[in-house]
């Protein structure tokens, strides 16, 4: 590699020398020199549109737009000058008079970057006060709402809707004072393009986009003596949701959390791994199955949800290459309500399943009509990482303190397999060691598969099984999802197996984790200490291949039967059908 | 059954503007131009066939025809009323002309009344700013125009 | 296809033929009717008056008459206008029912019509165009050919030096000896903010990249400017001709023209220059086989003021809304499609050929110090000729209003002349006298921009003309950074609060905050200059505000809610103009007896106000 020309500049007298190429923002920040900023979010929005991270640039008129700006060799910037910081109030003063300020009541209180400025400006009032822009609230699909009077344009949620995930489901509509981010004839999100992957959420600064809540139904069930409420936990929650807390990012909490779950109230605390099990044992046998057969190659993975929203919407004719496994949680929730119900003498119909996961979308997914069984949904509510958090808040409980315990047995041991599912290419990496195994009847010599580890948008390894060589892929956001199936759709791709999770990361990643701000996810690599810290956990374990997993030998063994058999295909495969892309259109 | 039959003329119709471009998305503006001259608004149907051959979501689009005042979502009027607004002509008194207009079709800037004759927009500057101010219907401009004239050119086209 | 050899014999003999357009003492039978079918004459029917003429002409089997349609002459007050030629006889509103009197009395008979002649400023009627007041004080260099040639017909153009400033360049100038001329001659951009167009030039020529592009910035949305499109209308060719030449300076081999769709007749006749270039062989593969290669597309705007700032421009071609980005990056280093791109305006280009034949030393001895060359201006507004000029730069204001102008009509005094539109600012009677260029239009708190100059007699009110250019700039708003977005909004409300007899002292301090911090704060020039028309009208008019906000009044009568409208009896002749114009019958009184209003029922549009011929109403 070629070595970058330095420049040499300076910030607030400091001397500051960086690659050229760098923006005033990032000189600024590396020298450790604050610039606050709003619409800026590290290489996803980048548009200056805000204007809260203008500086002073000596010898130049009108000021800068640091987080765009490249830094020039000997130039004199001003970060907080008088004239700066009066501009910056009056940026801020009218962002604030065109909000709608219940700070107390949003669900973004005490997280919410616009806040946060309004307390380092030491606002007490607003000066310009004047007309605002009033929306209604978009509540209507299962998984986002869209509180447009929150908004302030900052545009992060369309950048990321777009160039991240190539989905384009909102947009900039209307120009001037009325433009607003919202959908093609400002319908619900639940009738356009949206696959409910909530990146948007993560991205918004505000309280503008949020998840639909579904705390209030866990709370009724909770107190209802009459309901056995069994909560489970996807992998992924576990790395995060110490974080609401103010643990270090990465910090696995799995202890406390089973912990403060006990506390809240719930009858069993199970553990969504042991689902990604039966998800391995389903999805492995399928895939053997179709590999022998030749049928439908590549068969791609199916426990994302917002991926499966994205491929019946956009890809019907390549449906067939979907496993017909259900996810994880749904696996386990429909095992729950039969082989567990019977087991313990639970009444299947009083029995009320609640799933703890890094994701929206699973709200969608759990009111799937495809998600039922003898009528009874397998999963009846999905909270996130962000709604169990504030549930042991309300509950006041002093979540860092809490002791470590352990899931409720039976079904409460799980594989290191399962654990990584929730990291781009863990499905994976579970699905080979089984896979492998089960085909050569061998042991594994190296049970990592890390070619299909890391953070590339796309993986692609080949895979020697016995004398046969398996090409895998794994892919991770919608915008990589759709390089893959435009080659597939091309048949241009090669491939056996393949892997796609609709958040860049995996569900570590999910849009029902605790949101960062943008300096945060521009300062630090969130999902490597995420995804670190699962591993750390499968690395850990005693056992680490699910067809090794105790629980599930037993339950197939007194229930199941045998994996893709004729009950387990009834109780954990599902179909998929094309979807309309714009319901709204008559 | 009659709808569906209209809607396909439209898809037809619009697949033949499709046709005389290529899928490049610095089309868009020229295409949804021709539809707006041709429909004299964007319907959703054609909305979303530019969406499929652009391959842009229909969300950029929507935001692309709400952008520009050019395009419109419904249909104009019978008779498309449209008052300068520009410099010359506000300085000649067209303001008056367009409060005029507002009270008596009793609709606002960029609406259309219930029954669906007439229309009314601004314009900012037709370049006819030596007869100002102007008002246009369906086009054709009136120069030097009052509000008695204004008045006049309405009651004619009320008492159809 | 032409070869150069075809293209010189065009020029040569159809110079011959249009002889007759700019020599008055040509002997021929022949004659040439010029009427004007620029979008101004075509709003009051000239394009029925083409239609009769040529038919009586037809019918009566008239020989050695033509009718051509031309571009802008200008002086669009006095529209439809007809000219015929050798004679050079000059007709003001001529009607549909004039034609045959013009065909019979004029060319068959010989004999002027006196009715239909031109009135001058001073009353006299005049006979030619050149003797016109309106036009003595002009200069025309981009108007060159409006008026004077068939902007459809590709060889008029040929016939005046048409395409021979492309020849020039293409057989015996370099890139770099183009560009250098450019930048002598001194010409700045007539888009608004004047930057030099030689060092544009070398700017995008210097920016690495294969793919560069020219792009023809006419998406002339100062409402009340037209000079732009009169440009397009009247003399299509010379800004194609320049933009091929800019593309042989700065290597690019595509050019791009932004019209505004409201502009139809520009669009088409730029449309068919293209079609006649192509055909000719001037555009396309190895132009005059020199090796060179460009070609040009027509971009349509649809109706965003915006769009006239180049990267909102840019943004537009590509398809997307019309939102300007961060600068820099310049388009010369990041333009379209991220790639060097060139962009000027129409009337920039339109001085280019004539920059290249007659050299950079004669245009730089046109104009003042720093602004060379001459300046069209769209005058529009309370002022006696309406039109269309173009003047040397260092002309005053006064001269433009009074001298060719003919001042301000009914008898009322001249208040503040607005130039630079949204983006300018309102100059009032002490600065009449300030010679017009760039910098000195600046020091008055204006701009030069795109070249409307509305004028504003004393029944204006000034706050809310600051309104009107306010609610201008919220509307046109693309909304993509804060200030703009929301600061404008505010200030309109300000202002509306003002107007309203709602505002305190303090609204006004407000006004004047956010009018200092926006122009620092706004991404692109229509934010940043958003607040001009309020801080230039705070700076002038200021006992205006004052007026507005402590006694609760608006001497004009304009601001709706603070008006009292009253006939001054002791001035009132009882001509009755006010009460046959007024719309809801609020006016009674006997003739030549003092009139009443009815304040119940007057709605207080101001109307009698400005029809009074006494000043009996306020």
């Amino acid at each position: 590699m070629i070595d970058k020309k330095m420049i040499n500049l300076k910030i607030d007298n400091k001397e500051v020398t960086v690659p050229e190429g760098t923006t005033i923002l990032q000189a600024a920040r590396q020298a450790n020199i604050d610039i606050p900023t709003l619409c800026f979010l590290k290489e996803i929005n980048e548009i200056g549109d805000c204007r809260m991270c203008i500086t002073e640039v000596e010898g130049r008129k009108g000021f800068a737009t640091s987080c765009i700006q490249k830094v020039e060799e000997g130039m004199i910037v001003h970060t907080h000058s008088p004239a700066v910081i009066e501009a910056r109030k009056m940026i801020l003063d009218l962002i604030l008079s065109n909000h709608q300020r219940d700070c107390l009541t949003c669900t973004r209180n005490g997280n919410c970057e616009l806040q946060a400025l309004a307390i380092k400006f030491n606002v007490t009032g607003v000066r310009y006060e004047g007309t605002k822009n009033e929306h209604k609230i978009d509540d209507l699909s299962p998984s986002i709402v869209r509180d447009f009077n929150k908004c302030i344009l900052c545009r992060r949620c369309v950048s990321s809707c777009k160039k991240v995930q190539k989905i384009g489901a909102i947009d900039i509509i209307n120009r001037g004072f009325s433009s607003c981010v919202s959908t093609v004839g400002d319908n619900s999100l639940n009738d356009v393009n949206c696959t409910f992957c909530g990146q948007c959420i993560e991205a918004c600064p505000t309280g503008a986009l949020h998840e639909k809540d579904s705390t209030q139904i866990v709370w009724e069930k909770l107190k209802d003596p009459e309901t056995y409420v069994i909560v489970q936990t996807a992998p992924a929650v576990r790395v995060a949701l110490g974080e609401e807390f103010g643990m270090p990012i990465g910090t696995n909490v799995t202890g406390k959390m089973v912990a403060s779950l006990k506390r809240l109230g719930f009858d069993k605390v199970f553990d969504t791994n042991t689902g990604a099990d039966f998800t391995i044992m389903e999805e492995g046998t399928e895939f053997i199955k179709r590999l022998q057969e030749n049928d439908n190659l590549p068969m791609i993975t199916s426990c994302s949800p917002g991926w499966v929203k994205y491929i019946e919407m956009n890809y019907p004719e390549n449906l067939p290459h979907l496993s017909s496994c259900k996810s994880p949680h749904e696996m386990f929730g429909a095992i729950l309500k039969t082989y567990y119900a019977t087991k313990e003498n639970i009444d299947p119909h009083k029995l009320f399943v609640v799933s703890v996961m890094p994701c929206i979308a699973k709200k969608y997914e759990r009111q799937r009509n495809e998600m039922k069984n003898n009528g009874l949904y397998d999963v009846d509510s999905v909270i996130t990482t962000r709604e169990l958090a504030r549930m042991i808040k309300q509950a006041n409980i002093e979540f860092v303190e809490l002791e470590d315990e352990k899931f409720d047995n039976p079904m409460g041991e799980a594989t290191g397999a399962g654990a990584i599912f929730g990291v781009t290419g863990g499905v994976m990496e579970a699905a080979l060691r089984t896979v492998s195994e089960t085909l050569t009847g061998k042991a594994l010599e190296k049970i990592e598969f890390k070619n299909v580890r890391g953070l590339e948008g796309i993986k692609k390894a080949i895979v020697n099984i016995g004398d046969k060589q398996i090409k895998v892929a794994v892919a991770h956001g919608l915008g990589n999802a759709k390089k893959i199936m435009e080659e597939i759709k091309q048949g241009k791709a090669e491939y056996h197996f393949v892997e796609i999770m609709a958040c860049p990361g995996g569900c570590i990643m999910g849009g029902g984790q605790p949101i960062k701000s943008a300096k945060i996810q521009e300062t630090v690599d969130i999902r490597k200490k995420r995804a670190e810290a699962m591993y750390n956990i499968d690395a850990r374990s005693k056992i680490r291949k699910s067809h090794e997993n105790p629980v599930l030998q037993k339950i197939y063994k007194e229930f199941l039967g045998k994996p893709g058999g004729h009950l387990a295909h009834e109780l954990l495969h599902t179909h998929y059908e094309a979807k309309e892309k714009y319901r709204f259109v008559k | 059954m009659e709808k569906n039959c209209i809607e396909q003329k439209l898809s037809k119709e619009v697949e033949e503007i499709l046709n005389q471009y290529t899928a490049a998305k610095d089309n868009l503006v020229p295409i949804l131009n021709d539809v707006q001259v041709k429909y004299g608004y964007i319907p959703q149907i054609a909305q979303r066939q530019i969406s499929e051959y652009l391959n842009i979501p229909m969300a950029e689009i929507y935001g692309v025809i709400t952008f520009y005042s050019r395009f419109t979502l419904t249909p104009k009027g019978k008779y498309a009323i449209s008052v300068c607004l520009g410099t010359a002509c506000f300085v000649k008194g067209s303001e008056k002309l367009m409060n005029r207009l507002k009270e008596k079709l009793n609709i606002k800037e960029g609406e259309t009344t219930p029954d669906g004759k007439f229309s009314i927009d601004n314009t900012r500057c037709l370049g006819a700013c030596g007869i100002a101010p102007v008002f246009t219907v369906n086009g054709e401009v009136y120069g030097n125009a009052t509000v008695k004239k204004l008045d006049e050119v309405l009651d004619k086209l009320l008492a159809e | 296809m032409k070869t150069l050899e075809e293209i010189r014999k065009i020029r040569e003999e159809k110079r011959k033929e249009l002889n007759i357009r700019i020599n008055n003492n040509v002997g021929t039978k022949e004659k040439h009717i010029l009427v004007c079918h620029g979008t101004g004459c075509t709003s009051s029917k000239s394009t029925k008056i083409i239609e009769t003429f040529r038919k009586i002409i037809e019918e009566k089997d008239i020989k050695n008459v033509q009718v051509i349609q031309t571009g802008c002459f200008g002086l669009c007050a006095k529209g439809p206008i007809v000219i015929i030629r050798p004679e050079d006889t000059f007709y003001a509103m001529v009607k549909v029912e004039d034609c045959k009197e013009i065909i019979e009395t004029h060319i068959l008979g010989g004999k002027t019509i006196e009715r239909l002649l031109c009135k001058d400023i001073d009353g006299t009627k005049v006979n030619k165009l050149d003797d016109l007041t309106f036009y003595k004080k002009q200069k025309r260099i981009a108007l060159q050919n409006c008026g004077k040639i068939d902007p459809e017909n590709i060889d008029e153009y040929i016939a005046f030096n048409g395409y021979k400033a492309l020849e020039k360049v293409l057989l015996e100038m370099s890139p770099d000896k183009v560009i250098e001329e450019i930048d002598k001659s001194g010409l700045r951009g007539r888009g608004g903010a004047g930057f030099p167009t030689g060092k544009k030039w070398a700017l995008t020529k210097l920016s690495e990249g294969k793919q560069k592009y020219v792009v023809c910035n006419a998406d002339e949305g100062d409402p009340g400017a037209f000079m732009d499109r009169s440009i397009l209308e009247g003399d299509p060719h010379c800004v194609l001709e320049a933009m091929i030449i800019a593309g042989f300076a700065i290597g690019a081999n595509q050019g791009y023209i932004y019209v505004r769709a409201e502009y139809p007749i520009a669009v088409e006749r730029f449309k068919i220059a293209i079609k006649q270039a192509r055909e000719y062989g001037l555009l396309g593969k190895n132009i005059f086989e020199s090796g060179f290669d460009f070609d040009v597309d027509v971009r349509l705007g649809a109706g965003a003021f915006v769009c006239g700032e180049e990267t909102a421009l840019l943004e537009s071609i590509e398809g997307k809304r019309g939102q300007p980005r961060v600068k820099p990056p310049y388009p010369a280093i990041a333009g379209l499609w991220g790639k060097p791109t060139l962009i000027n305006n129409v009337e920039t280009y339109a001085n280019i050929t004539k920059i290249i034949l007659n050299g950079a030393e004669w245009y730089s001895s046109i104009g003042t110090e720093t602004s060379k060359g001459t300046k069209v201006f769209a005058l529009g507004g309370n002022v006696v000729n309406i039109g269309l000029v173009e003047v040397p730069m260092g002309t005053t204001l006064r001269e433009i209003i009074y001298d060719i102008g003919g001042g301000i009509p009914n008898n009322r005094d001249f208040k503040a002349a607005q130039t630079g539109g949204p983006s300018g600012g309102c100059i009032p009677k002490e600065h009449l006298d300030t010679p017009i260029d760039y910098e000195s239009l600046k020091q008055i708190g204006s701009m030069m921009g795109s070249g409307g100059l509305i004028v504003m007699d004393d029944t204006k009110c000034m706050v809310n003309i600051a309104k009107f250019y306010l609610d201008f700039t919220v509307d046109e708003s693309c909304g993509k950074c804060t200030p703009c977005r929301i600061g404008t909004k505010r200030m309109l409300e300000l202002l509306e609060k003002i107007c309203n007899g709602e505002g305190n002292m303090e609204d006004l301090q407000k006004l004047e905050e956010l009018a200092t911090n926006i122009p620092k704060t706004a991404i692109c020039g229509l934010g940043q200059s958003a607040p001009n028309p309020v801080l230039s009208t705070l700076k002038y008019f200021r006992e205006e505000y004052l007026e507005h906000i402590k006694y609760k009044e608006c001497k004009t009568g304009q601001c709706k809610a603070l008006a009292k409208i009253q006939i001054d009896q002791t001035k009132c002749k009882g001509c009755g103009m006010c009460k046959r114009n007024c719309p809801v019958e609020a006016i009674s009184g006997e003739v030549a007896k003092p009139h009443f209003i009815n304040e119940e029922k007057c709605i207080k549009c101001g109307t009698c106000i400005s029809v009074c011929p006494f000043h009996a109403i306020r």
